[in-house]
C-alpha cells in the first residue's frame, strides 16, 4: 500500500503541477503558417510523452515547442530518481523522453533501459559544454545514451541572520558546518537538516574527511558513519524536499541541500518579504555534482519527436530561458551570453574554475555496497 | 439481538446496513433466494474482484520474493527457465526470507510498527467509545447529523488532511502561535517530527473507522437492560462493565482491527509527521524497493508483513466464532 500511495502522491503532485503550470491553450496556428514551416522529421503520431523533474522547466518552453512543431506534449513530472527508476525497470513506461540523474542513469544504462542516441538527429549538440559532457561520460561512456540538461551541486544552504546569531564566525563555506560537532551543535536549536540521499551525503562526509567520495572501502564507510553518528543529535530531520519550504519560512536555519532547491528557497523567502535571507555555498573542500540528462527509453514510441524535443531543448535561447527559470547551470555553452547576469555571475550556480576542479561526480555503487550503504544510513537515521 | 453474525459487517457498511435492517432486504434478493444461478453470480462477483486485485498481485509479489536480484529489466531473475524442450530449470531463492532474520532491522521495525499501531488503536478506542455511545443515545434526527459530521472529512483527500496537521503542529504553526499569543508559552513547543505527531496523525485519520462499527453496535443495544440493572441496584459503572461493555465487544473488535491493520503498514503519516529515528516496516519496505533496488527482498518483507497481519485476523475470527457459538 505504501508504495502505491507514494506513486499516487507523485502522480497527484504531477497532475497539480501540470494543471497549475499550464498556460491557457494557445489558439491553433493558421493553416498558412503551417504550410510555410520547414518539413520536420516527426513521427506519424504527433505526440510526445515527457517525464521530467517537477519545477524543472520554464513554463513557456513546452507551449512554444508545441506551436513550432505541431507535436502535442504530454508533460509529466516526478520528484525522485527512485520513482523514475522503478517505472523504467518495470518497462513500458510509455514515455519518450525521461530525465534521470547520472548516478542512477549509469545503472539504468547497464540494465539496458535506454537506446543509443543517433547524434546526427541532435545538431544543437554542438552547443554542449565539453567539460560537462566529459563529466557525464564518467557515467555514460562515450555519451552514447544521454544529453545533459542541467547540473548542480549539493552544499550549504543557510539562513544568514540565524547562523550569524548562533555563531558569528561560522565557517559557512565548509563542510564543518555539518560534520564538525563543535560547529553543528551551535545550530541544533534553530534546525539543521540533511538530504535523504545516502550516497551523496556519505560522499560529502568522505570529502570532509579528505577521502575519495566514491570509495566503496568498508573502512571509509565506517569512518563516514562515525562522523554522522556524532552529529546525529543535532540534526532535526533527514528529508530531500521538506527543507525548501522550511528554510524559506525560517523553520530551519541550515540545510545540506541541492543548489537549485536552496536558491528556490531564497526566492520564496524574498517573495514573502519577511526579511529572511537565504544563501548557498559550495564548500571549499569540494562537493558532489549531479547531472540530469535526457535519455530515450528503448521502448519509446515517438523516437523522432523525442529527438526533435532534445534538439529544441539544446537551442541556446531555450536553454538560457530554462536556466534563468530554474537556477541550475545549463550544459549549454552557447546559451551563456543569454543567461541573466544574476544567474551567470552567481558562483553557487556557475562555480569558478578553481571550485569546479574540486567537484566530483557521484558514481553508481555496486549492489553489495548499496545494501551496506542503505544499512549504515538506516543506522544513522534511527540512531541504532 | 438478531443475526449476530452480521454485526461486523454492519460496522463496515454503516448507514447502508442500517437502512437494510430498517426496511428489510430489497425485493430482488427474495428472487435470488429461489434462483441458484443468480445467487452464485452475486457471490462470484466479489470473489472475482478479490482474485483480480488481491490474489494476482499477491502471487506476483510472492513469486518475486523467491527470485534473485539482477541488473536488468525487470530487476530480478526469472524463477524458471526452459533449458531444453523437456527440462525446466527452477531457481528458488530462499535467501531473501533468511535474510530477514539475520538482520535485526526487520524484526525491530516489525515490533515498532505493532507498538505504534497498538497504541494508536487504544487511543482511538478511548476517544471513539464515548463518542459512539453519545451518538447512539442521541435522538434519531441528530444521530444522522453526527454520523454525517464524522464521514464528512473523507470528502477531503487523506494527504491534504495530513498536510493540514503539519500547518497546525509546526514550530511557527497555528497551535504554537496561538499559545505564544495567549502568553501560555514563550518558546514554541517542538511537536513536528516526534512520536506525538505520528500518533496524532494516525488517531485522527483512523478515528472514523473506530466510531462507525462501535456506533452501529451500540445503537442496537436495548437500553431497558440498563434500567433493569439500575432497578436491581447496580451503579452506572457496574452496569457499564457488566452489560454495555460485554455487549459491545464485537464492535470493539471490529473497530480495533479496522484501525490496527492499516496502521501497522502506515507509511505516509510517519514520513510526513514523524522523525527519522522511528522506523516502521513501511519505510523498511520502501528502502528495500527504492534505495537497495532489491525487489526480491522487498517482496519477502511484504509477504512477511502480510503473514504478520493475518495473525490478528485469525485471532479475531477465533473470538468471533466462539462468540457465535455462545449466542446459539
Amino acid at each position: 500500500m505504501s508504495i502505491a500511495l507514494r506513486v499516487l502522491f507523485v502522480t497527484a503532485a504531477a497532475a497539480l503541477a501540470v494543471s497549475c503550470g499550464k498556460k491557457p491553450a494557445e489558439p491553433a496556428a493558421p493553416a498558412a503558417a503551417e504550410a510555410a514551416r520547414p518539413a520536420l522529421d516527426t513521427d506519424e503520431e504527433k505526440v510526445l510523452n515527457v517525464y521530467n523533474w517537477s519545477d524543472y522547466i520554464d513554463p513557456t518552453v513546452i507551449p512554444e515547442f508545441e506551436k513550432e512543431t505541431g507535436i502535442k506534449v504530454n508533460y509529466d513530472v516526478f520528484d525522485s530518481n527512485e520513482v523514475l527508476e522503478t517505472k523504467l525497470l518495470s518497462g513500458n513506461t510509455g514515455y519518450d523522453v525521461v530525465v534521470p540523474s547520472a548516478s542512477f542513469m549509469e545503472r539504468q544504462i547497464k540494465a539496458g533501459v535506454f537506446m543509443v542516441l543517433d547524434k546526427s538527429k541532435i545538431p544543437n549538440l554542438k552547443n554542449a559544454d565539453p567539460d560537462i559532457t566529459q563529466r557525464v561520460a564518467l557515467h555514460d561512456p562515450g555519451n552514447e545514451h544521454s544529453v545533459n540538461y542541467m547540473w548542480g551541486t549539493s552544499g550549504v544552504g543557510y539562513n544568514v541572520a540565524k547562523i550569524k546569531a548562533a555563531m558569528p564566525d561560522a565557517p559557512v563555506d565548509s563542510w564543518r558546518m555539518f560534520y564538525d560537532p563543535a560547529v553543528v551543535s551551535k545550530f541544533a536549536d534553530c534546525g539543521v537538516t540533511l538530504l535523504d540521499a545516502p550516497s551523496e551525503v556519505v560522499g560529502t562526509v568522505l570529502i570532509y574527511l579528505g577521502r575519495d567520495a566514491n570509495s566503496e572501502k568498508p573502512e571509509d564507510l565506517k569512518a563516514a558513519e562515525d562522523v554522522l553518528m556524532k552529529i546525529r543529535p543535532y540534526i532535526r530531520y533527514v528529508n530531500s524536499s521538506k527543507y525548501i519550504d522550511d528554510l524559506a519560512n525560517g523553520e530551519i536555519c541550515l540545510a545540506l541541500g541541492w543548489s537549485g532547491d536552496v536558491l528556490q528557497a531564497r526566492d520564496r523567502a524574498n517573495e514573502a518579504a519577511k526579511g529572511i535571507e537565504i544563501k548557498y555555498h559550495i564548500p571549499k573542500e569540494g562537493a558532489i555534482a549531479f547531472f540530469d540528462n535526457f535519455a530515450i527509453p528503448k521502448d519509446a514510441k515517438h523516437v523522432k519527436n523525442a529527438y526533435l524535443f532534445i534538439d529544441y531543448m539544446m537551442r541556446p535561447d531555450v536553454a538560457a530561458k530554462n536556466t534563468n527559470y530554474v537556477n541550475y547551470a545549463s550544459n549549454n555553452a552557447a546559451a551563456l551570453p543569454m543567461v541573466d547576469d544574476s544567474v551567470k555571475n552567481d558562483v553557487s550556480i556557475y562555480p569558478t574554475a578553481e571550485v569546479k576542479a574540486k567537484i566530483v561526480p557521484d558514481l553508481a555503487e555496486s549492489p553489495e555496497f548499496t545494501r551496506q550503504l542503505t544499512r549504515a544510513w538506516t543506522r544513522f537515521r534511527t540512531g541504532k | 439481538m438478531p443475526l449476530p453474525s452480521h454485526r461486523l459487517l454492519s460496522g463496515r457498511l454503516g448507514l447502508w446496513w442500517e437502512i437494510f435492517y430498517r426496511f428489510g432486504p430489497p425485493r430482488w434478493t427474495l428472487y435470488m433466494r429461489n434462483n441458484w444461478a443468480g445467487k452464485r453470480l452475486v457471490i462470484a462477483l466479489p470473489y472475482l474482484w478479490l482474485v483480480l486485485f488481491f490474489l494476482v498481485p499477491f502471487i506476483i509479489v510472492f513469486k518475486i520474493s523467491f527470485s534473485e536480484v539482477r541488473l536488468a529489466m525487470p530487476p530480478y531473475a526469472p524463477l524458471w527457465e526452459w533449458i531444453s524442450e523437456k527440462a525446466i530449470d527452477v531457481h528458488l531463492n530462499l535467501g531473501n526470507y533468511l535474510y530477514l532474520v539475520t538482520d535485526d532491522l526487520y524484526i525491530s521495525s516489525y515490533l515498532y510498527s505493532i507498538k505504534v499501531a497498538a497504541i494508536s488503536t487504544v487511543f482511538c478506542l478511548l476517544i471513539a467509545y464515548p463518542m459512539a455511545y453519545a451518538i447512539a443515545r442521541s435522538s434519531p434526527a441528530t444521530r444522522s447529523l453526527y454520523l454525517m459530521l464524522i464521514i464528512l472529512p473523507f470528502w477531503t483527500s487523506f494527504l491534504l488532511r495530513v498536510y493540514a496537521w503539519i500547518g497546525l503542529l509546526k514550530s511557527n504553526g497555528v497551535i504554537n502561535n496561538t499559545l505564544i499569543a495567549l502568553g501560555v508559552i514563550d518558546e514554541p513547543i517542538t511537536m513536528m517530527q516526534t512520536d506525538f505527531a505520528v500518533f496524532i496523525g494516525i488517531v485522527y485519520s483512523y478515528l472514523p473507522f473506530m466510531i462507525l462499527p462501535l456506533y452501529s453496535n451500540l445503537e442496537k443495544h436495548d437500553f431497558t437492560l440498563l434500567e433493569a440493572a439500575a432497578d436491581l441496584g447496580a451503579g452506572p459503572i457496574k452496569s457499564f462493565l457488566r452489560i454495555t461493555l460485554p455487549l459491545s465487544m464485537p464492535g470493539i473488535i471490529a473497530g480495533s482491527l479496522l484501525v490496527f491493520i492499516p496502521a501497522v503498514g502506515e507509511y505516509v503519516i510517519p514520513s510526513l509527521l514523524g522523525s527519522s529515528d522511528q522506523l516502521m516496516i513501511g519505510r523498511v519496505l520502501s528502502d528495500e524497493f527504492f534505495a537497495n533496488r532489491d525487489w526480491p527482498v522487498a517482496g519477502a518483507v511484504a509477504i512477511a508483513m502480510l503473514i504478520l497481519l493475518m495473525v490478528p485476523i485469525m485471532v479475531f475470527q477465533h473470538f468471533q466464532s466462539r462468540e457465535l457459538a455462545g449466542a446459539k
